[in-house]
C-alpha cells in the first residue's frame, strides 16, 4: 500500500449513480485533493441493502460477493454514504458463515471500507478544505453514518474550515428523517410524520441550506421541503466541501 | 390479550387522526430523553455498567434451569409458594383459584405488564372479583377502559384535561366544585380514593422487576409507593412474573438497578425499591399471610438458544420506546398487543407469532437509536431484521415486494444490464420532470409522492459520465 497515494476504489452508491452524479464527482475531487488515486470499478451496482433489510439474505449475499470481488484490489473502499459504507463495513461479514473463505474476504474488505468524510479526516488527515460558501447551513446526522460509522464531528470540522459558512444546529440533528429505504414507501404515513418534523426542525434554524452525508435521507428531506413550499435547499455535504455548487440543489429546477 | 397487530396500517391511520393522542405524544419525548441523557452524563461508568448488566443476564439465561431451581427452594424455605405456568390460561386459572381459596372479593394491583399479557383483570371480573389498579397511570386507564400505551407510563397517551374529566365522571361522590386543574390535585384525589381500596382488599397482585435466586426475593421498583401498600396490607400477596426476571444474586440486582431507573426516567434510583421474601413471619409488624409467585413462560423458553434470546435480557425500562421516532409518531396502541415500541416489535412476534405480528419488525427505519440507549445492549434492529428474514423464508413477505425485489435483484446482479436500465430510468425521470427538477407524482411510486416530491435525476448517470470522461 502506498501511504502517500493510496488507491481508493470509489463505491459510488446506486442513488448517487442514478440520481445525483455531482456527489460522485465531488467525492472524486475531495479524494484526489487529499492525495488519493481514485478508481471507479465498473462491476459495482448496489450494496444490497434493499434485499438485506427485506430479509432476502441470498440476494444480499450475491450482491455482497460481487461488490467484494470488485473492490478487493484497492487499498481503501470509500462511499459518499454512511448507509452503504456501513452495509459493507458492518454487515457484509454477517452474511457469510463464520470461518468460511467468503467471510474472510468480506472481513478484509469491511476493514478497509470508509464513509467519505470520515475517511478524509480520520485516514487522510484532512483538516481543512479550500471551498467558499457564504451563509447559514444546518447538518442532519444520517442514522447509519452516525451510529454505525461514528460520523459526527468530522463533517462539522471540515465545514468549520470554510470561511463565511455558519453552521446552525437543529434541535434534534440526530433523529431519523424517516427515509429508512423501503420503509418510506411501506409505511408512508409514519415516514411522512418523521420527515415533516425534520423539515420543521431544519427550517427553524433559519439556514438556507440543509446538508447531510447520505443521498437517501437528502432526497427524502428535499422532497418534503419542496412539497411544503420551503425555501430551504438541500445538498450533499461533499458538494459544499468540494466547492462545487454548479448543479442545482436537490429537487431544484434549472431556471 | 387479543391482538390488532395484523391491522397495523389501519391502527396507524387511526393514531394520526386521533388529535388527543397526537397532542399527548407531542409532549412525551423530550422529558424522558433529556432526563436519561443527563443521568448518563452524571455517571461516567454508565456504559461499563451496561456491559456488566448485559453479562449478568447472559450468564443467568445460560444457566436458567439451575437458577430457577435454586430460587424455588429459597421461596419455599421462606414459607412462600411458586406456581409454574406454561400458558396465559394456566396462569389465569392459578390466580383465580388462589383468590377463590382466600374468599377474595377485591384485589388491588400494582403495575404488571404480564397481567396485561394474560388479561388478568378480565378473568378476575368474570370470576366475580373486583380488580383495582393502584398505579396512577393504570388507575386512569382502568377508568377509561383502555390498555397501557407504554410499558412504564401506561397513560402517556392521555392528556391532563381528559384525566380531570374522567375523575369528575367516576368520583361522583366528591364535591363537583373542587379544583382539579393541577396534576398534583389529580394525584391527591387518586390517593384519597385508592386509600380505602387498599384497606378493603383481600389479595394484592404485583408484578416483579426481578426475582433473586440467592434469596428467593422478588423486587418491585415504583415511584408512587402503591406497590408497597398493595402487597403488605391484604391477606395474600401474589407476584406475577416471567422466567426471564431471574437474577442470581442481590449484588447482581444492584448493578442492574443502577442502569434501570437512569434509562427509564432519568432518576438515579426509583423512589421505592421493595424487596419481598416470603409471607409475614411471626414477629413481623405487617405483611401478607400468604406469598405466592406465579412464574409464566408463555413462549419465552422457546426463545432460548435462538437469535431472539437477547430479548430475554430486557428489563422493561422503556428507553427504546421513548427514543423511537416511530413510537413518538404513533404511540403504543397502534402496535396492537401488550408491548409497544422496538422491544415489542421483537418480543411480540416471538410470543404471538410472526404471521400475526409481521408488520411490527418492518415498521422501523433501523435508525438504531433503540440499541444505542438500551441499558442491556439488546441488538433490537438486528433482531427485527431476523424477523424479516423469517418472514421472507416463510413467504410471508407480500408478493409484490418479493416480485419487485426479484426484478431488482436480477438487474443488480448484472452490471451491464443494470447500467442500461438506470440510464433509461434517469433519462425518463429527467424528461418527465422537465425544468422543474422534481416530480409530484410518479407511476408506482405513490408511497413516496403521496407526501413529498421526488427530486429528479440529473439526466446522465455517474457511471456513464465517468466513462465518457475516459476515466
Amino acid at each position: 500500500m502506498s501511504t502517500t497515494h493510496p488507491r481508493v476504489g470509489l463505491f459510488v452508491t446506486c442513488l448517487v449513480d442514478m440520481m445525483r452524479p455531482s456527489v460522485g464527482f465531488a467525492a472524486v475531487k475531495l479524494l484526489e485533493k487529499a492525495g488519493c488515486t481514485v478508481e471507479v470499478p465498473e462491476a459495482q451496482t448496489c450494496c444490497g441493502q434493499p434485499a438485506y433489510n427485506t430479509g432476502d439474505r441470498r440476494t444480499a449475499a450475491d450482491l455482497a460477493l460481487a461488490t467484494i470481488a470488485a473492490f478487493e484490489p484497492y487499498d481503501y473502499v470509500v462511499a459518499p454514504s454512511g448507509s452503504c459504507g456501513g452495509m459493507i463495513a458492518k454487515h457484509y461479514p454477517l452474511l457469510f458463515a463464520e470461518g468460511s473463505p467468503e467471510r474472510r474476504r468480506a472481513e478484509a474488505v469491511a476493514a478497509k471500507t470508509h464513509e467519505l468524510i470520515s475517511f478524509l479526516t480520520d485516514v487522510m488527515g484532512v483538516t481543512a478544505v479550500e471551498a467558499a460558501y457564504e451563509g447559514k447551513v444546518t447538518y442532519h446526522d444520517s442514522c447509519s453514518g452516525l451510529r454505525e460509522m461514528q460520523v459526527k464531528a468530522q463533517p462539522r470540522r471540515l465545514l468549520a474550515s470554510i470561511k463565511g459558512l455558519d453552521l446552525v444546529e437543529m434541535g434534534e440533528p440526530e433523529i431519523c428523517c424517516g427515509f429508512g429505504g423501503t420503509f418510506c414507501v411501506k409505511y408512508p404515513d409514519i415516514s411522512n410524520d418523521m420527515v415533516d418534523k425534520k423539515a420543521s426542525d431544519a427550517e427553524a434554524t433559519g439556514a438556507g441550506l440543509l446538508l447531510a452525508g447520505d443521498l437517501g435521507c437528502l432526497m427524502n428531506m428535499a422532497g418534503k421541503l419542496k412539497r411544503r413550499g420551503s425555501k430551504l435547499q438541500a445538498r450533499h455535504v461533499a458538494e459544499v466541501l468540494a466547492g462545487d455548487l454548479s448543479s442545482p440543489a436537490i429537487g431544484e429546477g434549472e431556471e | 390479550m387479543d391482538t390488532t397487530s395484523p391491522r397495523f396500517p389501519a391502527n396507524v391511520r387511526e393514531a394520526f387522526s386521533d388529535q388527543q393522542l397526537q397532542r399527548a405524544l407531542s409532549k412525551v419525548p423530550h422529558g424522558f430523553i433529556k432526563k436519561r441523557a443527563d443521568a448518563r452524563d452524571r455517571l461516567p461508568e454508565f456504559d461499563q455498567l451496561r456491559d456488566q448488566a448485559r453479562d449478568i443476564k447472559n450468564h443467568t439465561l445460560a444457566h436458567l434451569d439451575l437458577y430457577l431451581e435454586h430460587y424455588v427452594d429459597k421461596v419455599e424455605a421462606a414459607g412462600g409458594r411458586v406456581h409454574f405456568c406454561t400458558s396465559a390460561d394456566e396462569a389465569r386459572a392459578t390466580i383465580i383459584d388462589l383468590c377463590k381459596g382466600l374468599d377474595a372479593s377485591t384485589v388491588t394491583k400494582g403495575k404488571t405488564m404480564i397481567g396485561e399479557e394474560i388479561d388478568i383483570n378480565e378473568a378476575l371480573e368474570a370470576a366475580g372479583i373486583t380488580p383495582v389498579e393502584t398505579d396512577l397511570g393504570e388507575y386512569i386507564i382502568q377508568l377509561r377502559h383502555e390498555r397501557p400505551s407504554h410499558i412504564i407510563a401506561p397513560a402517556v397517551h392521555v392528556n391532563k384535561d381528559q384525566v380531570e374529566a374522567d375523575f369528575r365522571r367516576v368520583h361522583s361522590h366528591l364535591p363537583p366544585d373542587r379544583v382539579l386543574e393541577e396534576a398534583s390535585s389529580l394525584v391527591n384525589e387518586a390517593r384519597q380514593v385508592l386509600r380505602e381500596k387498599y384497606l378493603a382488599a383481600d389479595v394484592g397482585i404485583t408484578g416483579a422487576n426481578f426475582l433473586i435466586a440467592e434469596t428467593g426475593t422478588s423486587i418491585i421498583v415504583t415511584n408512587e409507593g402503591n406497590g408497597d401498600l398493595t402487597q403488605t396490607l391484604p391477606k395474600a400477596h401474589i407476584v406475577l412474573a416471567t422466567i426471564e426476571k431471574l437474577v442470581p444474586t442481590l449484588e447482581d440486582v444492584s448493578t442492574i438497578l443502577r442502569v434501570l431507573a437512569r434509562s427509564a426516567t432519568g432518576q438515579e434510583f426509583s423512589s421505592y425499591t421493595t424487596l419481598s421474601t416470603g409471607p409475614r413471619r411471626s414477629g413481623d409488624p405487617d405483611g401478607p399471610g400468604e406469598y405466592h409467585v406465579v412464574i409464566l413462560d408463555n413462549g419465552r423458553s422457546r426463545m432460548l438458544d435462538t437469535p431472539f434470546q437477547h430479548m430475554l435480557r430486557c428489563i422493561r425500562c422503556g428507553a427504546c420506546l421513548n427514543h423511537c421516532p416511530v413510537y413518538q409518531a404513533i404511540g403504543g396502541h397502534a402496535y396492537g398487543w401488550v408491548y409497544p415500541g422496538p422491544m415489542g416489535s421483537v418480543l411480540t412476534p416471538s410470543l404471538i407469532g410472526i404471521d400475526k405480528a409481521g408488520h411490527l419488525p418492518n415498521a422501523s427505519t433501523f435508525c438504531g437509536r433503540c440499541e444505542e440507549v438500551c441499558p442491556m445492549r439488546i441488538p433490537l434492529p438486528s433482531m427485527m431484521r431476523h424477523w424479516r428474514e423469517r418472514q421472507f423464508e416463510r413467504h410471508l413477505t407480500p408478493q409484490t415486494v418479493r416480485w419487485g425485489l426479484g426484478v431488482w435483484g436480477f438487474f443488480a446482479r448484472r452490471p451491464p444490464l443494470y447500467r442500461l436500465l438506470t440510464g433509461i430510468g434517469a433519462r425518463a425521470l429527467k424528461t418527465m420532470a422537465g425544468k422543474r427538477g422534481r416530480l409530484n407524482s410518479v407511476p408506482m411510486a405513490g408511497g413516496w409522492t403521496k407526501h413529498r416530491d421526488l427530486p429528479a435525476p440529473a439526466g446522465k448517470t455517474f457511471m456513464a459520465q465517468w466513462k465518457a470522461r475516459g476515466r
